[in-house]
């Protein structure tokens, strides 16, 4: 799990630092989306690199899920099911909402990443966004966050992928045994929060400033 | 003083517990948390009730047998927040203000059945133990002391490690119910010595093994467990089992036969 989400994260950073550039012009952004399309050409022909890309990301993120489940499942044995003490205290400032909720910020995220996939690659012209539009890919964006309920919608996911990464990126380094002594532990906590900021503001610049019409 | 009681009752393990109110008059501020128990059963002796069964034996905090989860925390002591980290037995009443209500219930995991009242059966702890927490020598005439050497550092920190008590707390604060920390206090403990390096590759995979397989719940690095631990086990221990672990995979003799 520490592994396929440090994966994970790294991905998120640079598709948010990929967005940016929308920030640009439109043809920034449409190069770099073309560009991502063709990446090794010509050593590989045409997507192939993006589909390898694809495919590695999809493994690590049923292997991240398969894993989450067997932990789910073994703490939730471990700790002798519902319903434990009739008053818990909670002493630890490791103890945080983010690392309580991890599974539902997950199943957030997996339900957001589903829908973000249709409404961007797989379906865009079902959301009334098709890619080959005049403006080509940023097209889409600007189509898409011109609404305000996609607006709403992506502050909801990034919020959930803003906590489960404030957790869950210290965590993995715990994990991996990265941990060392109490100073190591405040250094990447605060990372953990620093990483988890910068993704759900560098995700959500482009998004407010299309739909309040700052950039077009 | 007076003191209102909600204690965790539960006859056998197959029975359904409940919390039974008790009040409680002339608690002395100078009463050890036993020592008021004590008092309890002594009047629910002569009521002729069932006393309230717990766990206790050498009253000075060294050997871990005593432990209730008092009002939401192992022990019952404040756990980072409180100087002194506290076993039950040297927690005193004068913690507790006059008229106030105690809430005692037993450690809570699936690897720790309740066995009666407060009192639970933490034997996997030993199972755990008996899977690698050890070293194997051939007695013998003692070797001279400074016969094996070791640095400061390395030496104090299995020192440290080596004073848990095996209490439970850790279990019982996880809210997964898992081990790790106790398990990881004896894994520094042995792999910081020199006497425990040939068998250490294989030791961490065996105990963490072990307690997967007796039902104890995975760390997620909550930290409770750290925050409650009457003998302070950093929760930096559970990152020197999880570095032993990763480099058991990669070597000859992390594999089991």
């Amino acid at each position: 799990m520490a592994v396929t989400g440090l994966v994970l994260v790294i991905f998120l950073l640079f598709h948010m630092f990929g967005n940016l550039k929308i920030l640009i012009s439109v043809e920034d952004f449409n190069h770099y989306a073309g560009f991502l399309r063709t990446i090794l050409n010509p050593i590989l022909p045409g997507d192939t690199f993006l589909w390898m890309f694809r495919c590695v990301l999809l493994l690590c993120v049923v292997l991240h899920i398969w894993s989450a489940a067997r932990v789910t499942k073994q703490d939730y044995k471990g700790k002798g099911g519902r319903g434990r003490y009739s008053i818990k205290k909670s002493l630890s400032p490791d103890n945080t909402y983010a690392a309580r909720t991890m599974i539902w910020s997950g199943i957030i995220i997996v339900l957001f990443v589903i829908m973000h996939l249709l409404q961007f690659t797989i379906a865009p012209a079902a959301f009334g966004n098709p890619h080959d539009g005049p403006d080509g890919r940023a097209g889409m964006v600007f189509t898409a966050f011109g609404n305000w309920i996609f607006i709403v919608i992506y502050v909801i996911a990034m919020a959930a992928i803003c906590l489960h990464v404030s957790h869950g990126f210290w965590s993995a380094f715990a994990t991996l045994g990265a941990n060392v002594s109490g100073l190591t532990r405040k250094v990447l906590r605060a990372c953990s929060l620093l990483v988890g900021a910068v993704i759900f503001f560098g995700f959500l610049v482009p998004p407010f400033l299309i739909f309040f019409g700052v950039i077009n | 003083m007076k003191i209102n009681l909600r204690i965790w009752r539960q006859h056998n393990g197959k029975e359904q517990g409940r919390l039974v109110q008790y009040s409680l008059d002339g608690v002395s501020g100078d009463m050890s948390f036993l020592e008021m128990l004590d008092l309890l059963n002594e009047q629910l002796t002569e009521k002729g009730e069932d006393p309230v069964a717990f766990d206790s034996d050498c009253r000075e905090g060294i050997c871990g047998q005593c432990g209730v989860v008092i009002n939401g925390v192992p022990h019952g002591g404040q756990g980072v927040a409180q100087p002194v980290r506290t076993t039950t037995c040297q927690l005193h009443m004068r913690s507790f203000a006059d008229g106030s209500t105690i809430t005692i219930e037993p450690w809570k995991a699936a690897a720790f059945p309740v066995l009666r009242d407060l009192i639970v059966d933490r034997s996997a702890l030993d199972r755990v133990i008996e899977a690698g927490g050890y070293i194997s020598v051939n007695t013998g005439a003692a070797p001279d002391a400074h016969a094996v050497q070791i640095n400061k550092k390395r030496s104090d920190r299995a020192f440290d490690a080596a004073t848990c008590i095996g209490c439970g707390a850790c279990v019982a604060a996880c809210p997964n119910g898992s081990a790790m920390l106790f398990t990881s206090a004896k894994i520094t403990h042995l792999a910081m010595l020199p006497q425990g390096q040939p068998e250490r590759v294989l030791r961490v995979k065996r105990m963490v093994g072990e307690q997967d397989a007796l039902g104890f719940g995975g760390c997620t690095n909550i930290g409770e467990c750290a925050a409650v631990c009457p003998k302070g086990i950093p929760l930096e221990s559970i990152s020197q089992l999880n570095r032993d672990l990763i480099a058991s995979l990669f070597k000859h003799d992390g594999k089991d036969d």
